[in-house]
């Protein structure tokens, strides 16, 4: 009786990082620093979008499990408040210049391929299927980031400072992703939910090559905002979220009950 | 419409008498329906009016990503997000290939969007409308791309090979970006009272700039006659119009929205719905720079180039060195 809604929870967690990152991306439509990095990154959207849609349609279905018939993708995208929201706090940090932008989307999508490819062999067949399917997506994304950081890092003087500030600035948002708690831990023991734990070794593996290429320095690691069981996973936002959600939702929230 | 009242530089259509040779010989070619392709010889005014005409095309589609774009983080439900972002990017994928067929008869891009932002080159005057609504969505997917599809649709014909090969491969993504935006005025026309009152305001509001699209009646067209013998414009402003109205009202009735024209009549005797005079002093405003959105469209696109000048010169660092290191190792 309790799993599911345990599992509800955890599939949140992948759906809201998609959505939620795809509003932001959705901002910079129209302008972009070039027009192939407009259609880019409104491509790396509708990807994230897409596999936000794929995740909330199996968070109804375990939902209706327990509580018939649970919520449909809109009301769980448009109906829910920001404390329901289950996000990481680094894809809610506001799009700022192209570096920050880009740091975010690296930072992110690295350890998002790392958890799909390990997703892809839970035990839960849904979970494994969507995860298969996302990971192909997100092999291209993490393939252009992360050649996006280098070109910035190992670009002019300017570029390197504003991307070493932007790494600098969201590094405090990178331990959460690693974070396991209890929600996590029992899926994971079940074999269902991926160890993040485990990915923080080669995902920092993976971050210092490429920061090398780009002749960026590895930021310390000091306080990690939400990593102690009280971010965004469990509905603990930045303020940035309520004015985000504020944005999205109002036509939707304004016409209670209307079909679209 | 998307290049409304370009300039083709000449005064007056020239006589076969008054051609040289070489013009002679061009004006066959064309008369036979032969493509002309970027390395064939050319008049100087062809390659004029072509470069301007495609680069407004080119212009509005980029331009035109901005009012559509307004509501990309405001759409309704999921569906309708993924929809709109990817439209808005088809929009920019059509940018890219007319900049790309522009390109090929010998101006780069940067040129022509320093002259958009410069102001000597225009875009469509519909983008200079503001979207006030989710609705507004839905008419410019029914409106603006439906009337975009019926000036481009003969485009797929024109003279121009690179121009009309753009053309064909255009308007296969509008009928879908004409059709998503008429499946949400039907969602929104049979949704609340409150829907149904969002579709009619966007529907009176963007009626008119629509009719202004397909530009200047053809009395006052002083360019399309040469344009017309060049087959680079195929069919006259009118005409466009009078077969974008006759297709749209039956399409308002469908939905039970009134269009905004009280003189909008079924003429037996013509075959054609007869309409009420256009505004074109609104016209003229709105092309010289006093449209409502006119600055803020220009002011956004300045924007975005300029502040992105900086990652587009670390991506030219990064590439030299790159290449200084490749050529050293080797």
């Amino acid at each position: 009786m309790d799993d599911d809604p345990r599992l509800f929870d955890y599939v949140l967690r992948l759906a809201d990082n998609g959505v939620v990152l795809a509003q932001r991306l959705g901002e910079w439509v129209g302008k972009g620093p070039a027009l192939e990095e407009d259609i880019a990154l409104t491509n790396v959207g509708l990807d994230l979008l897409g596999q936000g849609r794929m995740w909330l349609a199996y968070a109804r279905e375990i939902e209706a499990r327990y509580a018939p018939p649970g919520r449909g993708e809109d009301a769980l995208a448009f109906l829910r408040d920001g404390g329901e929201f289950r996000n990481l706090l680094l894809v809610e940090q506001p799009n700022g210049s192209y570096a920050d932008t880009m740091a975010r989307q690296f930072l992110f999508d690295q350890w998002h391929l790392m958890l799909l490819g390990a997703l892809a062999g839970s035990k839960d067949e849904r979970i494994a299927a969507i995860a298969a399917k996302a990971g192909k997506e997100v092999r291209y994304h993490v393939e252009r980031s992360a050649d996006w950081t280098i070109r910035l890092g190992d670009g002019t003087e300017l570029s390197h400072r504003r991307m070493q500030d932007a790494v600098d600035a969201l590094w405090m948002y990178t331990g959460e992703m690693f974070a396991v708690d209890a929600i996590e831990r029992g899926l994971v023991a079940a074999g269902v939910a991926a160890d993040a734990a485990s990915l923080q070794g080669p995902w920092r593996s993976a971050v210092a090559a490429v920061f090398d290429e780009a002749t960026l320095a590895m930021p310390g690691d000091g306080w990690m905002q939400g990593a102690t069981g009280r971010g965004g996973k469990q509905g603990i936002h930045t303020e940035h979220l309520g004015h985000m959600l504020a944005e999205m939702q109002i036509v939707a929230r304004s016409h209670p009950g209307a079909r679209w | 419409m998307y290049a409304q009242m370009v300039d083709t530089g000449v005064a007056k259509v020239r006589d076969v008498a008054e051609m040289t040779q070489e013009e002679r010989a061009f004006q066959d070619r064309i008369d036979a329906d032969v493509k002309v392709e970027p390395k064939d010889w050319m008049p100087d005014a062809y390659r004029r009016t072509l470069i301007r005409q495609i680069q407004q095309h080119a212009h509005s589609e980029i331009v035109g990503m901005l009012p559509e774009g307004n509501w990309i983080t405001r759409a309704p439900s999921l569906q309708r997000k993924a929809t709109l972002m990817a439209k808005v990017q088809d929009e920019g994928g059509h940018g890219l290939y007319l900049y790309c067929a522009a390109e090929t008869l010998g101006v780069s891009r940067d040129a022509m969007v320093a002259d958009l932002h410069a102001g000597k080159v225009k875009y469509s005057s519909i983008f200079n409308y503001p979207t006030l609504t989710w609705a507004d969505i839905g008419t410019i997917g029914w409106l603006v791309d439906g009337a975009a599809i019926m000036n481009q649709i003969p485009l797929c014909r024109c003279s121009f090979g690179p121009y009309a090969r753009a053309m064909i491969r255009v308007c296969k993504e509008e009928s879908f970006h004409q059709r998503q935006g008429y499946d949400i005025m039907l969602a929104l026309c049979r949704g609340t009272p409150e829907q149904k009152v969002m579709a009619q305001d966007a529907l009176n509001r963007w009626w008119w700039p629509s009719l202004m699209m397909f530009g200047p009646p053809d009395a006052a067209s002083v360019h399309s006659a040469q344009s017309a013998r060049w087959k680079i414009k195929l069919l006259s402003n009118d005409e466009l119009r009078q077969r974008f109205v006759d297709q749209t009202v039956p399409q308002a009735d469908y939905l039970g929205l009134k269009v905004p024209d009280d003189r909008l009549a079924w003429s037996a005797e013509r075959g054609h719905y007869d309409f009420g005079e256009i505004d074109w002093q609104e016209f003229h405003e709105v092309i010289k720079g006093n449209g409502p959105c006119n600055r803020e469209r220009m002011q956004t696109r300045i924007k975005a180039w300029e502040d992105g000048a900086w990652v587009r010169e670390a991506a030219l660092a990064h590439a030299e060195k790159h290449a200084a290191r490749e050529r050293q190792a080797a």
